[in-house]
C-alpha cells in the first residue's frame, strides 16, 4: 500500500483523512494524530512560519513510513505536514495509521511522530510582538527518537 | 560544481539561500565547507557550528562523504517540525 505523504499550504480535514483511512476490511484500528499550533509560555505568539526543504522533505516522510512498515504490520498511513504561515490553534502535521490491532497502530503512529521530529527537514520560526525567532531543536525529541533505536 | 543550499536561520544569517562550488575528484562535504568559508570569512562561524546539519541529494550525509559535479549539497540547523 503507497502511502498518502502530502506537504502543503493549505489545511486539511481529520474528518476526511480518518474516513479514507477506515476503508480496509483487514484493519480493525485506526490511531490519529493531529499537531496544533499552541501560545508561547511567556509572549503573546502572532503566527508561525514554517519552511522546509522541497523534495528532500517528501523522501524523508516516505522513508519513515517504509521504516514503520517494517517494524509492525500496516494498512493505509496518511502523513501530512503543513508549511507556510499559521497562526493560533490550526492544525500542523497529521498522522494517521490503520493496522489490522490497535498496538501497531499506536506505535507506528508515535513513532513516525517522533522521527519525523528530528529527521524531517522543517523549520518553525516563531512571530511575536518582539520579533520573529527560529525555533530551537530539542534534546527530549533527539531522545525520544533514539529511544525506538534502543527498542530494536 | 556542486549546488549548496542553505536553510532557515543558517540561510538568514549567511544571507544566502544558494551558492556554486567547484569540485574535484575524490573531495568531501568537509572540502566545499572549507571552499565557502576561504570564499566567505564571515561564514566561518556558522558553518563550523556542532549543530549543523548536512544532506547530499536529499539523504543526511557527515563531513567525510565524497561529493562528484552535479551532487546538490545542503547545510541547515537542527530541525524543528511536528
Amino acid at each position: 500500500m503507497k502511502p498518502v505523504i502530502r506537504v502543503q499550504q493549505h489545511d486539511f480535514s481529520v474528518a476526511e483523512e480518518y474516513q479514507r483511512l477506515t476503508q480496509a476490511s483487514n484493519c480493525g484500528a485506526v490511531v490519529t494524530f493531529s499537531g496544533l499550533v499552541r501560545e508561547l509560555a511567556d509572549t503573546e505568539l502572532e503566527a508561525m512560519t514554517l519552511e522546509h526543504y522541497p523534495g528532500m522533505t517528501e523522501q524523508v516522510l516516505a522513508g519513515l513510513v517504509e521504516q514503520a512498515r517494517q517494524r509492525w504490520q500496516l494498512g493505509d498511513v496518511t502523513l501530512i505536514h503543513r508549511v507556510g504561515r499559521l497562526t493560533l490553534n490550526e492544525q500542523i502535521v497529521f498522522v494517521g495509521v490503520a493496522a489490522p490491532h490497535r498496538k501497531a497502530a499506536f506505535a507506528a503512529a508515535m513513532f513516525i511522530m517522533d522521527y519525523l521530529k528530528t529527521q524531517a527537514p522543517f523549520w518553525k520560526q516563531e512571530h511575536t510582538a518582539e520579533g520573529s525567532y527560529w525555533v530551537a531543536a530539542k534534546d527530549s525529541d533527539q531522545q525520544a527518537a533514539q529511544n525506538w533505536q534502543e527498542d530494536l | 560544481m556542486v549546488k549548496v543550499k542553505f536553510f532557515a536561520a543558517l540561510r538568514e544569517r549567511l544571507q544566502c539561500a544558494e551558492h556554486s562550488v567547484p569540485v574535484h575528484a575524490g573531495e568531501s562535504v568537509a572540502a566545499v565547507r572549507a571552499w565557502l568559508i576561504e570564499q566567505h570569512p564571515g561564514w566561518r562561524h556558522e558553518l563550523l557550528e556542532k549543530d549543523v546539519l548536512c544532506a547530499k541529494n536529499f539523504v543526511f550525509v557527515d563531513l567525510q562523504e565524497p561529493v562528484s559535479s552535479g551532487d546538490e549539497l545542503a547545510f541547515f540547523p537542527p530541525v524543528t517540525g511536528g
